[in-house]
């Protein structure tokens, strides 16, 4: 689906950038932000599996690789909106405060949330990712001819 | 007959007490934390990853560090922890061709689109051991180039294009898991595919050089091999569209495969598969070698009775947590069968002794 189209690109991105974060930084950045919204808690957090799939010769046949670590959480804001959290690993706070931050992603308090929580951790995620790009880029080959079998 | 004998309780607890003194070692020696064995032994953590079939780092180091460094107690400890947890699904599957590569190598195409990219390799050092990292030697930093990361399509791709390898056929969305029902055979190649990426890789290797030694030879090129990281998305029924809810490091290897042809058909090139979590490049090209190798049917080949062309043999030996369990139970007390196998011989051996002097006297 085109990304501009879809009107779940937001969502769907800030919960990718919950799931795929360290949980220490989620814990720090949220303890932060000292929000602390009136909720319920609609599914305590829980740890499970995911099994993950890939397709033969990459582009056939989905086949059974194996799970990853999951912890999800669902929790409801007194002022009605219902938040998830899924998230990669054991960290049962980690789901939980993903699941406020979804939850208060859709309430007035989204630019604080934004501004305290979610761009610390998509700065960390693209500085990581660049670091290692740059990495990589420094082992590409660069080939040269050394002599040339034909005049 | 069976009999239940009780006792050496006493013996058992002395045994695991002494066990975790052993695991500590001596204590004027540093203790290793969980966080040195995931950060500093990736690749063995990776490898129980693979074989445990879970990825989770930090419970592979911890069962690493439980298993004194003995790699199959460690998956085995990492398999009987998978089972206790619910599954919330399955993922889409991974889009490698969207992976941020540490490594991206060709064995076929020097031109590659996006380049050749050796990663943190093994590859090229001398395999000469190097006492400064004895010596609390410093580590070099890592060169960088700042570049914008060029899109590394799969060279299979350009192949493919010009419809000189054999296609991939699709297959259903959510396929079978041997997790879930026993193996049957024949196997889908899905359920081979799962079978070889949690398989041992001593076996797989084992199996993969057979192939290369000319036992169902069909002369692989590595294609593609790439190393980096995906992300793992997943449709989220409550939420009524897919997250992702992750992200894993994989190995992928893809192989170009002797041609085949037919009265039908121009001949092509085949291809073999491995993908494999973590950074396991020795077991993904293994995988790749197998996978071809045990696709000798669906592509009209001779089974010329290779170990690797036999799914039986090579799916039913591939558990290194079934074989060493069905193993090792044979030193655990078996008293009672071996006491009727003694007399059993005492008796066959006094028959025999007494048939002796009888044909002596006899002639």
């Amino acid at each position: 689906m085109d990304g501009t189209l879809d009107p779940n690109a937001a969502r769907k991105a800030w919960l990718s950038v919950l799931a795929k974060a360290d949980a220490d930084a989620v814990g720090a950045l949220w303890a932060e932000t000292g929000l602390a919204p009136e909720h319920s808690v609609l599914r305590a957090p829980e740890i499970g599996a995911v099994m993950v799939r890939g397709r033969a010769g990459a582009v056939g046949a989905p086949f059974n690789m194996g799970e990853m670590t999951v912890t999800r959480a669902s929790v409801r804001l007194a002022t009605g909106e219902v938040g998830h959290g899924y998230v990669q690993g054991r960290g049962k706070d980690h789901a939980r405060t993903a699941a406020l931050v979804d939850a208060l992603m859709q309430t007035d308090q989204a630019g604080v949330v934004e501004a305290g929580v979610l761009t610390p951790l998509r700065d960390a995620a693209s500085t990581r990712r660049a670091t290692r790009a740059a990495k990589a880029a420094a082992t590409k080959v660069d080939f040269f001819t050394i002599a040339r079998g034909e005049d | 007959m069976y009999v239940a004998v009780k006792g050496g309780e006493k013996a058992i607890d002395a045994a695991h007490a002494w066990l975790a003194e052993e695991r500590r070692g001596p204590e004027d020696v540093a203790e290793l934390s969980v966080d040195q064995i995931k950060e500093q032994l990736k690749l063995a953590v990776n490898r129980v990853m693979a074989e445990g079939s879970l990825y989770d780092p930090d419970l592979a180091a911890l069962a690493i560090k439980q298993a004194r460094g003995d790699m199959i107690e460690a998956i085995f400890l990492i398999r009987a922890y998978r089972t206790t947890l619910p599954r919330f699904g399955g993922s889409e599957p991974v889009d490698t061709d969207a992976m941020a590569c540490d490594r991206r190598v060709s064995a076929t195409f020097k031109d590659a689109p996006g380049g050749q990219v050796l990663g943190p390799t093994f590859d090229y050092t001398h395999r000469l051991l190097d006492f400064k990292l004895a010596a609390d030697g410093e580590t070099p930093k890592a060169a960088e180039r700042a570049e914008e990361p060029a899109p590394k399509p799969h060279i299979m791709s350009f192949l493919d294009r010009e419809d000189l390898i054999q296609p991939e056929p699709e297959g259903a969305d959510t396929p079978p898991d041997l997790t879930r029902e026993p193996l049957e055979l024949p196997a889908a190649r899905a359920l081979r595919l799962q079978s070889l990426t949690r398989g041992d890789e001593g076996f797989v290797l084992g199996m993969a050089y057979s192939t290369q030694r000319g036992y169902a030879r069909n002369h692989a090129f590595v294609a593609e091999l790439r190393i980096g990281t995906c992300a793992v998305e997943m449709d989220i029924p409550e939420l009524g569209f897919a997250i992702e809810i992750g992200e894993v490091e994989l190995t992928e290897c893809e192989t170009v495969n002797q041609f085949q042809g037919s009265k039908t058909q121009p001949p092509q090139f085949t291809r073999g598969y491995g993908l494999v979590f973590g950074m396991s490049e020795r077991k993904a090209i293994s995988m790749a070698l197998v996978d071809r190798a045990l696709r000798w049917k669906e592509l009209g080949e001779d089974n010329v009775g290779a170990p690797a062309q036999d799914e039986e043999f090579v799916l039913y030996h591939a558990d290194n947590v079934q074989a060493t369990g069905f193993l090792e139970h044979i030193k655990l007390p078996h008293y009672v069968d071996f006491q009727s196998e003694l007399e059993l011989i005492r008796k066959l051996r006094r028959e025999a002794m007494d048939r002796v002097p009888n044909q002596e006297a006899a002639e």
